[in-house]
């Protein structure tokens, strides 16, 4: 059945723009990124809105919803009240290029950051083994779709233009936990540069990330909390201390 | 107006599999590449791909290699795919998987340790590739982060990671230009600002994937707007066979905010079984004679095929796609569908929800989390959904170029011929991969003995103008309801079942859209504004719509991809044509054009039996080509 529902929709650009009121129709079942593209196709021709999918799959739609980041393909016109005005804004923590769009090439900048996978050199292709129970640590973090709503919500970034810099933020966190726990990648010391390169130290764990994470990843309790403590561990280990101060060592 | 301007060797249209492993090959044979997509990286529509990627490596059944890969193949196709095209990505596919390994990618594994293998329609062995049901994703990221791996290289050695290879996200190709007949570039906006750019090149990729949104119903997103096919047959190149479209049998039909989205076919590989809304499992009405042979036609049977397949024939939910996509239209036209018009789909009766959660993973994740649908416990409401196009750029088989335009090459789903009438699931992925990697390799080879062709003043000129016309006009059309109105005709007219009479009139009516798509004005300015985008797409899917409709009207049989209500069987004669459209300037032409004839030593793979019927007696009696 379709009814009339109201929403709030961020419209402008990087020099100006505010909330623009619509009342739309929305069917049984829809998500708030079908009444999106109803408004785009009726009253807003030139309305700005990434999606691809719109399964939930590639990452496109994520805004901000009643101030939630979230994806817009995921989130049920239903689970909000009947009376309730839907507010749709762009993601707080990228610049804005129109609309609902952001520039999010800070992410595409720090995924060029990260050091690549390193493939044994004496392994053939085909020649590889590997538990499937040891390959499921990495598939967990293989999982992100790279919405960055992560990186959104990261109180690090979030309002901190200045700190992004030096941190890589909870997406990049779990390629180089993914990459660190591989079965078979040769490049040491990820740990390390995750610490003194991409600013794992600057998290203080309140999961907002994991909290907004579509795919359910665990990124605090699964990547960046195991990381932290080996790089704690490797730290204040005496012996390791001594061991780093008699012959520089390489690897943790 | 000064435009901004790039010089590359090789340029990348499209970055989903088959532009990815195309970027790859080209850079490492030393050349500059660029790599242009409508989204942002890694958002292409391979992420979808939920089953896997076939490839005979027989890690789970060791009767698998390359010759039973071919052979399931070209009976998938229903003996119509390129013999070449069908003989190299069996041979090659285990290589391109095993490959993508060395760059990171980690599959499911079998007891063994090796890459697992599932079972999925038409496939003979388990075969695929999977990890999850996520497979295409792990597929981009895989590529995403070997170009990255490149750059960081490329980095290294020059001080500049963007020297080797450049990716353009959200930037549209309007033209591939051409001079003195070979490939010279590409013309096109950036979506952000409005921006036109052009690209010098001497060889162009085109790796744009699918036509899905010329169809109302489709698993396709936005970016299914043949942009590949459409541009390809402006600049001269063929489209072979684009009356072959794949309607996935199991799209969502309910609920609305779901509907098009596919149901992977490993729901039915892991167990999942078709019912009509008399409870009955209607599958075993629909085995075609010649597949009778290989799936079992009583319940107890397919039930123990999930146990034993050495000894059982397969259950027939899992015979090709096209097959069951026929039988599902055929039952909800008798009045047996659901109430939204579809069937039902169930995997909670046979398997335990947990092992479902664990083996479909984010299948359970995204009907529960889109609507609210669990399907560990209630079925699930299905129907066919416009998926994958068969037909696509005529090509080399060897090189991916496309035929009659020098420089030009195409790989993945916008090329046609590998699959004939009927794609099995999981070859596209494995396609993308041999392909995308034989396309790569070619134009390095062209570049490196053709040199440069700069592009000349008039061609930019010309392929601006065309950019700011919908700005100029007023009170013109609307692309978005005139994309509409495309949509219910191809969708009414030229869908899942055809006849002569309506496929008449869909061509009249196309051409009538496509009279008042010229006249198509614009909102607001160029900034990322998706009226003018889709003024482009509309364009392209209008000339995407034309051949396939003249392509459908002029095959008088029912094979794969293509039913026609009024030629309801197969016929041994249009199994030796392929239907060719080119471009006028004007209109769409199609001509029919002899399919190449198998050598012996493929033809010799296949029972003589099974041949006989597919073939005429007196192709049999030839026995293939020497």
């Amino acid at each position: 059945m379709a009814r009339n529902i109201k929403l709030r929709i961020w419209r402008g650009d990087s020099t100006d723009g505010g909330l623009k009121d619509v009342v739309v129709e929305a069917n049984e079942g829809e998500v708030v990124l079908d009444v999106i593209h109803r408004v785009q196709a009726t009253q807003m021709g030139d309305l700005a809105v990434r999606w691809n999918c719109k399964a939930g799959k590639c990452g496109s739609c994520s805004m901000e919803i009643n101030g939630k980041p979230r994806l817009a393909c995921m989130t049920q016109v239903a689970s909000f009240g009947e009376e309730e005005t839907i507010t749709v804004t762009p993601l707080r923590a990228f610049p804005i290029i129109k609309d609902l769009v952001t520039d999010v090439s800070f992410n595409y900048k720090k995924a060029m950051e990260i050091p690549a996978y390193e493939h044994p050199k004496e392994l053939a292709p085909g020649q590889a083994r590997m538990e499937q129970i040891d390959v499921e640590r990495s598939q967990e973090f293989r999982k992100c779709i790279e919405c960055f709503l992560c990186q959104d919500v990261c109180h690090v970034v979030r309002d901190h233009e200045e700190n992004k810099k030096s941190f890589a933020g909870p997406r990049f966190f779990i390629r180089i936990a993914e990459l660190d726990m591989h079965p078979l990648d040769m490049l040491k010391n990820r740990k390390k540069t995750a610490q003194e390169e991409h600013g794992l130290g600057m998290c203080n764990i309140t999961k907002c990330c994991t909290e907004v994470c579509p795919e359910h990843i665990r990124i605090t309790d699964n990547a960046i909390i195991p990381m932290k403590e080996r790089v704690v561990d490797i730290k204040y280990d005496p012996a390791r201390w001594l061991g780093s101060k008699i012959r520089r060592r390489e690897g943790l | 107006m000064t435009i901004e301007r790039h010089n590359y060797d090789v340029l990348i249209i499209g970055a989903g599999g088959a532009g990815l492993r195309a970027a790859v090959e080209a850079r490492e044979a030393g050349l500059r590449v660029a790599i242009i997509c409508k989204s942002l990286f890694g958002k292409a529509h391979t992420v979808m791909a939920e089953g896997g990627a076939a490839a005979s490596m027989g890690n789970v059944n060791d009767n698998d290699n390359w010759m039973v890969h071919f052979r399931d193949t070209m009976r998938g196709g229903k003996f119509l795919s390129h013999f070449r095209m069908a003989e190299l990505h069996a041979k090659e596919a285990p290589d391109r998987i095993w490959e993508l390994e060395t760059w990171g990618a980690l599959f499911d594994r079998t007891k063994e340790g090796k890459i697992s293998q599932r079972n999925f329609g038409g496939h003979e062995y388990p075969r695929l590739a999977h990890v999850g049901d996520r497979t295409g994703l792990e597929l981009i990221r895989t590529m995403q982060q070997k170009i990255v791996a490149l750059q960081q290289k490329d980095g290294r050695d020059t001080g500049d990671m963007e020297s080797g290879i450049k990716v353009f996200a959200e930037l549209t190709v309007t033209d591939i230009l051409k001079e003195n007949g070979k490939i010279s570039g590409a013309y096109g906006y950036w979506r952000e600002t409005g921006a036109e750019v052009l690209f010098e090149a001497p060889a162009v990729v085109i790796a744009t994937g699918g036509v899905g949104k010329t169809f109302k119903i489709t698993s396709n997103s936005w970016e299914g707007t043949g942009d590949g096919h459409a541009l390809a047959l402006k600049a001269g190149a063929n489209l072979v066979d684009m009356e072959f479209l794949q309607f996935h049998p199991t799209g969502m039909v309910w609920p609305p905010s779901v509907r098009g989205i596919l149901v992977t076919e490993s729901v039915r590989g892991e167990g999942g079984v078709l019912t009509n809304n008399l409870g009955e499992r209607f599958m075993f009405k629909y085995i075609p004679d010649v597949f009778k042979d290989k799936y079992a036609d009583n319940e107890a049977e397919a039930d123990r095929w999930y146990e034993d397949q050495d000894n059982n024939r397969r259950p027939p939910e899992l015979l090709p796609r096209d097959e069951v996509a026929r039988a599902i239209n055929t039952e909800v036209k008798s009045g047996r569908g659901t109430e939204h018009g579809g069937v039902f789909l169930d995997v909670s009766k046979r398997i335990p929800a947990e092992t479902i959660k664990k083996r479909l993973p984010s299948m359970w994740h995204q009907f529960y989390e889109l609507a609210g649908v669990d399907i560990t416990k209630e079925a699930m409401e299905v129907g066919p959904t416009c998926h994958y196009v068969m037909g696509g750029v005529e090509v080399d088989p060897d090189t991916a170029a496309a035929v009659g335009v020098p420089g030009l090459f195409a790989a993945g789903e916008v090329a046609g011929g590998m699959h004939g009438s009927n794609r099995l699931g999981g070859n596209s992925l494995t396609d993308l991969l041999v392909f995308g990697r034989r396309a790569g390799a070619a134009a390095a080879v062209y570049v490196k003995s053709n040199g440069k062709n700069p592009v000349s003043e008039a061609a930019v000129t010309a392929a601006a103008a065309k950019i700011q016309a919908p700005f100029d006009r007023e009170g013109g059309e609307n692309s978005y309801s005139l994309h509409a109105e495309l949509q219910e005709i191809t969708h009414n007219l030229v869908g899942i079942i055809r006849t002569g009479t309506e496929l008449k009139e869909a061509i009249e009516k196309i051409a009538e859209i496509r009279k008042r798509s010229a006249n198509v004005s614009v909102s607001g300015g160029r900034k990322f504004n998706p009226g003018f985008h889709l003024a482009f797409d509309l364009d392209n899917m209008l000339l995407v719509a034309e051949s396939t409709a003249k392509s459908a009207i002029n095959r008088e049989e029912s094979r794969g991809g293509h039913t026609r209500d009024d030629f309801s069987v197969m016929n041994d004669k249009w199994r030796q044509i392929n239907n060719i459209s080119s471009f006028d300037g004007n209109k769409v032409n199609i001509r029919e054009q002899a399919l190449p004839v198998m050598p012996k030593a493929l033809f010799d793979l296949f029972d003589i039996h099974e041949l006989e019927k597919y073939m005429t007696p007196e192709e049999i009696a030839k026995g293939g080509s020497n």
